[in-house]
């Protein structure tokens, strides 16, 4: 066999259920991948490798082919436009981007502004909606922003809605559902179609069974 | 922006170095020479062209386009692609040259993209236009010549994803009727996001029979036979006429004996807008991106007032360069290390030993710091020094 399929992934529970998932289609993965620290763990029984790596950064080590495959959220394909095929939704960790502020939050004219750990995203939804606002990047609790001041709504994902409520926010407007996708490297896509094509009708299957 | 410093340069650029230049200069040389045989004249165009003629022409996104105003006040745009201006040359410089026009060119484009590394701003680019011939024999010389170049240039294992937007437009116009519904379909196509394509088809309106039709349109990729399954998929004359091209072009390939690198691919759209039939993508296997591709532009020239049929392929040499992953090693290169005295004795030897086909540096004592170091760099080390004649000391 030649060298294997490289997949790029987030750490922790996506991983935990992408690795379901390609169980499921029968890929003879371990019964359970030993929690250690190690960034690339082999799978050579099914002729896998898989990258770990920050779920932002997945898109990219897929677009420059070091990873032929990726498992994204769409919130991070959305933000980051990477030149990558997005071929199946795996419709794994569900959850939504939305708008959020404190309760009772009324549109200023002074200078609205908006934090969020997207902010091309951001930018392109408030565009979108016609309402001028400045972006404040921050990487992560982006829910302090309205607590301190720092920016009057935020813009991020919400599974449970429980961080929100914990913090005392609100959600003021939902953007987009977000699910998990598959995405392939375009030379891959073409250099290892057959592999590649197998392995995504083998998840297309156990995908669309769950659905049923 | 706070002041540079001194050694920077400007994002997206690139310095050459001789190591990494003696490298490309190996690939370009071989891809020319195969260039060369096959009949397509060199041309040079300028590095500026005016931003409504060939930077509109030119279908490279405008935030990707460097511009810069002449002291008329002119928008100039660095060239971001070499088939337009060429397709200005063939329209006019050239005007009165019977048809078809083969030409070549090798030269750096400009394109801004200040993301990050791996992707220059300028890099070098090596390619053909066949200009005023519609033929299927056409489209296959252009890719058989394109599957040489690579092959001449070392890359073995590559391959060429062959499409049709023809067809893909033919298909889409015949299942959602509309050129707008046809449109956004297409955008999903070559912003690659099959999940958002097949979402959207599913919220149309659509018979059963039509949904699968479109979603077929995904799996027609692989070799020859893919054709009988894109017949089935719509019948209409301009479906019809896109994959009697392609049944032509694989009998061409055939022909040229490359059709071991070619599949086909048939949801192939790229974001070049001036491709009207055959599409193609070049890859090699050790490398991420595409390193060249190319297509037929059966519309572009009329921009120019020449209307004509062409099409034409596009290297990248810098990715060229990284699939073939190994550098030249640099050329020996011989010393002759001189005294004044015997500057002439040294000079003559110099002119023997690069008549006979050696690199040689010729250099005074005088003028080195460190001997041992110099000499190090060199294969052979030659000494001129001293007062007396002859007897040239030979390490």
């Amino acid at each position: 066999m030649s060298e294997p399929l490289t997949v790029a992934m987030p750490k922790g529970r996506i991983f935990e259920e992408a690795a379901e998932l390609l169980r499921e289609a029968d890929f003879p993965l371990p019964p359970e991948f030993d929690d250690s620290r190690k960034l690339i763990v082999d799978a050579p029984e099914a002729d896998l490798r898989f990258i770990l790596a920050k779920p932002m950064d997945v898109p990219t080590y897929v677009e420059h082919g070091v990873a032929d495959l990726g498992v994204a959220g769409k919130d991070t394909m959305i933000e980051e436009e990477r030149d990558v095929y997005e071929v199946l939704d795996l419709n794994i960790s569900e959850c939504y981007l939305a708008v959020a502020g404190l309760p009772g939050y009324e549109k200023t004219d002074i200078n609205p502004k908006v934090a969020s750990k997207y902010p091309n995203l951001a930018t392109q939804y408030f565009k979108e909606q016609g309402e001028q606002v400045e972006i404040i990047k921050l990487n992560g609790s982006i829910e302090l922003a309205p607590l301190v001041g720092l920016a009057d709504r935020i813009v991020d994902i919400v599974s449970t809605g429980r961080t929100l409520r914990e913090n005392g926010l609100v959600e003021l407007e939902t953007i987009v559902p977000i699910t998990s996708r598959l995405i392939v490297n375009p030379v891959s896509y073409r250099v290892k179609d057959a592999r590649i094509d197998d392995l995504v009708e083998r998840l297309a299957r156990v995908v669309e069974e769950d659905e049923a | 922006m706070s002041k540079p410093f001194m050694f920077e340069k400007p994002v997206g650029m690139r310095d050459t170095l001789p190591a990494y230049y003696q490298t490309k200069n190996k690939v370009r040389e071989r891809m020319e020479k195969e260039i060369d045989c096959w009949g397509y004249l060199p041309i040079e165009t300028p590095a500026l062209e005016y931003y409504d003629t060939v930077g509109t022409a030119s279908a490279i996104l405008d935030q990707q386009l460097f511009k810069l105003l002449d002291q008329e006040g002119n928008t100039l745009v660095l060239r971001p692609d070499m088939t337009a201006p060429i397709a200005r040359v063939a329209a006019s410089s050239l005007k009165d040259q019977a048809f078809p026009l083969r030409l070549s060119y090798h030269s750096p484009l400009f394109r801004a993209q200040q993301r990050e590394g791996g992707r220059p701003a300028e890099f070098e680019q090596m390619g053909v236009e066949l200009v005023g011939d519609g033929t299927a024999s056409a489209d296959g010389e252009v890719i058989a010549l394109m599957a040489a170049a690579l092959k001449k240039a070392g890359l073995q294992d590559f391959q060429i994803a062959i499409g049709h937007i023809g067809y893909v437009n033919a298909l889409l116009l015949d299942v959602v009727g509309s050129e707008e519904r046809a449109n956004t379909l297409r955008r999903y196509l070559y912003e690659k996001n099959y999940v958002g394509f097949k979402q959207h088809v599913k919220s149309l309106p659509l018979s059963s029979i039509d949904e699968k039709r479109l979603l077929s349109l995904l799996k027609l990729r692989g070799g020859q036979e893919k054709l009988k399954d894109a017949e089935e998929l719509v019948q209409n004359g301009e479906a019809a006429k896109a994959l009697n091209d392609l049944h032509q072009l694989w009998d061409v390939l055939e022909g040229y004996g490359v059709s071991e690198h070619i599949k086909l691919d048939l949801n192939l759209v790229m974001h070049m807008s001036y491709y009207t039939g055959v599409v193609f993508e070049g890859y090699g296997s050790k490398l991420g991106f595409p390193l060249s591709s190319g297509g037929r532009y059966d519309e572009l020239l009329q921009n120019f007032n020449r209307p004509a049929q062409a099409t034409g392929f596009g290297i990248r040499l810098d990715l060229l360069v990284e699939a073939l992953g190994d550098t030249e090693e640099l050329p020996e290169q011989t010393c002759i290390l001189f005294s004044k005295e015997r500057r002439k004795e040294a000079i003559e030897e110099a002119g023997q030993l690069r008549e006979s086909g050696k690199r040689v540096v010729l250099q005074d004592l005088q003028g080195v710091e460190n001997v041992d170091e110099l000499s190090e760099a060199f294969a052979e080390v030659y000494y001129f020094i001293g007062k007396k004649q002859g007897g040239a000391s030979n390490e």
